[in-house]
């Protein structure tokens, strides 16, 4: 199968309302912030829409993803309701995980989304092993790993990639690179001159790729996925993309200038994928104001949900500690 | 009834846990062609082969977060750290990852792991080497810790870990991998549960509540007391979390007197635990201040005479039991 025709199962108009999906939540999430409703950290994913979507397009849903803390969008491509998402972020029971995890800690099991990681690079080995129980057991899976370019200076990096390319996983590691850990950009933190050269390290096949362009990161992943497929190893992507708000909520961003920032809003990943599909003629305005509209509405009634939603019940405080029992 | 050593015991606990189990599978430094640093894996590499016997580069916090991700869906690693003094390189994935995935997710991820390998001083190997790691794990909610003593205990908890859905670990005694002991023959199963104490000696003047290391050291202790006429009671917890207080107060309500011997560090280490929660629940039945003996509050030194007197040993563990005795 060629990477165009895994691309083409997934309707593109979806996946633009997807990422649509995506900005509306986020930019309710903030302003529901800034009203005191949400608490702890919140960092929100604008901006880098194309990516969690291109790479959710190029492969199946039985596939296994994880990321770091920058999770609400990687819930939300994996089918985690508007609702669920939003509720957690109040600290809800009827969160996606039960009010427990928080901002940085979604999961959604059923739909093989195994986290909201909160210490940079800490869940790539666990991206590991996931991959290894993926080998292990002779499934035809693969396993997508996100993280940010901060997470590539992190000694559980290297360590995951070298047992990635040793056992030769069937793994993707996505470094969504957004041009800063939190304050500090790529050049002040990395000797590399592109972090990509750092799958070379490990002999782990790399590429860049235009996070900013949702074809661009679908094809590409996608063509790497199916030649895992093929013959289980580990392969290396250096999304480049951009953040348009700070690191999280209390970051100003203000080591970054105006102009940087309206570079890359010229080159909105959202407007991007509804321009080529516009001038394809697969897209009206009208549809696409219909699709917006959609996001808006499901977003502001994720917004009452979660007011609406109860507490996670005191008296199951320590319901959450152990699992009981022994399965096997 | 045979004796087989403590080695021996463990190597049997995981080849009848890899058995019974095909998502049971051991990784670790030098755990497959070396046959274990300490032997303790011993042909199993043979018996079961590459896939589920794994050597891994030097990497504790990858190969420990391996585990904990492959354990996400559903397999039950058997992660072996060739000394838990080790297991700080990965404390993250042990302390951050393991023990907190039920609760963040919402009770959806459990994580059935089993970390296990030496712990605790063993002979003149330093300060980097030599620590007793118990406390530190036991304060983590959401992990269990048990510290076998015996060849039995060995066995039986460890198959008990493996079968556990939550992160366990095993901290097995370096010092005792040769020594022997006798376990039920192989084709009778052997699980000790997590939490239950035991008493390795019956006696009505003073308890002794000791675990991993200390075990031999308190039953050589009561075998000296008692020439002299004092009844020592020898209560191993053989596991710190979860805590048998049953058998501790049990114990206490029998002898009304506690010596408490740890291989960990006097500052919050297992006996302060294990001292809060009897005053606390029964007060009443102490006739003397509990004392505890420990390491001294020190990096182990190497130097063989001084490695000695951070250590527990008789002399200090039989002056403290005279003291609760008046005697």
């Amino acid at each position: 199968m060629t990477a165009m025709q895994l691309g083409e199962q997934r309707d593109e108009v979806e996946m633009l309302s997807l990422m649509l999906l995506i900005r509306r939540f986020e930019e309710r999430a903030s302003q529901q912030y800034q009203a005191q409703k949400i608490g702890g950290f919140c960092h929100l994913y604008i901006g880098q829409e194309a990516v969690v979507a291109g790479a959710v397009a190029a492969v199946r849903d039985d596939d296994y993803i994880i990321t770091a803390y920058r999770d609400h969008a990687h819930a939300l491509a994996r089918g985690t309701s508007a609702n669920a998402c939003m509720a957690e972020l109040f600290g809800k029971e009827t969160g996606c995980s039960r009010g427990l995890g928080g901002s940085m800690h979604f999961f959604n099991r059923q739909n093989h989304m195994y986290g909201g990681h909160a210490i940079v690079a800490a869940h790539v080995p666990l991206a590991v092993g996931l991959a290894f129980a993926i080998k292990y057991r002779d499934e035809d899976r693969v396993t997508l790993c996100f993280f940010g370019d901060g997470a590539i200076n992190q000694g559980s990096f290297h360590e995951a990639l070298n047992l990635a390319a040793l056992y030769k996983l069937p793994i993707v590691f996505i470094c969504e690179n957004n041009l800063f850990a939190m304050g500090t950009s790529v050049k002040r933190s990395t000797s590399l001159k592109q972090i990509v050269d750092r799958a070379e390290g490990y002999d782990i096949p790399g590429e860049i790729v235009d996070g900013m362009n949702f074809r661009e990161v679908r094809d590409k992943i996608a063509e790497i996925v199916s030649s895992i497929r093929k013959e289980s190893h580990p392969a290396f992507v250096e999304v480049r993309t951009y953040r348009y708000r700070g690191h999280s909520m209390s970051d100003p961003a203000s080591y970054r200038t105006k102009q940087e920032l309206e570079k890359y809003r010229l080159d909105d990943p959202i407007t991007r994928l509804r321009a080529q599909l516009t001038r394809e003629g697969k897209l009206t305005h009208e549809q696409f104001d219909l699709l917006d509209k959609r996001a808006k509405e499901t977003v502001l009634a994720s917004v009452k949900f979660a007011e609406e939603s109860p507490q996670p019940p005191l008296d199951k405080l320590y319901d959450y500690t152990y699992a009981n029992g022994a399965n096997s | 009834m045979r004796e087989i050593t403590y080695r021996q015991a463990l190597n049997e606990a995981l080849a009848e846990e890899l058995e019974r189990d095909p998502n049971v599978f051991l990784m670790g430094e030098e755990v497959a062609e070396y046959n274990g640093a300490y032997k303790v894996s011993q042909g199993l590499l043979e018996r079961f082969g590459p896939r589920r016997i794994i050597d891994t580069p030097i990497s504790e916090n990858g190969f420990a977060g391996l585990g904990v991700g492959a354990a996400m869906v559903g397999l039950r690693p058997i992660i072996e750290f060739m000394t838990f003094s080790f297991s700080l390189v990965a404390f993250d994935q042990v302390v951050n990852n393991a023990p907190n995935m039920f609760t963040m997710s919402g009770g959806q991820f459990n994580i059935p792991i089993t970390f296990r390998g030496p712990n605790g001083p063993a002979h003149q190997l330093g300060a980097t080497h030599s620590h007793a790691t118990e406390n530190l794990y036991a304060s983590v909610p959401g992990l269990k810790v048990c510290t076998p003593a015996t060849p039995r205990d060995a066995k039986g908890l460890l198959k008990t870990a493996v079968r556990d859905n939550n992160p366990v670990l095993v901290l097995e005694a370096e010092l005792l991998y040769s020594s022997k002991g006798t376990v039920e023959p192989p084709d009778e199963e052997l699980l000790i549960p997590l939490g239950k104490a035991e008493v390795k000696r019956e006696g009505s003047d003073v308890s002794i509540i000791c675990y991993a290391q200390t075990v031999p050291l308190a039953l050589k202790v009561a075998a000296q007391l008692e020439e002299e006429d004092i009844s020592a009671e020898i209560v191993d917890l053989r596991s710190i979390k979860p805590l048998d207080e049953k058998a501790i107060f049990d114990s206490v309500a029998k002898t009304h007197r506690v010596v408490i011997v740890e291989q960990d560090h006097p500052f919050c280490g297992v006996g302060a635990e294990v001292c809060y929660r009897i005053q606390k629940s029964v007060f009443d039945e102490l006739d003397a201040p509990i004392i505890r003996v420990s390491q001294e509050d020190v990096p182990m030194p190497y130097n063989e005479r001084l490695e000695k007197a951070v250590l527990p040993n008789a002399d200090k563990l039989i002056a403290a039991v005279k003291k609760v005795c008046y005697a």
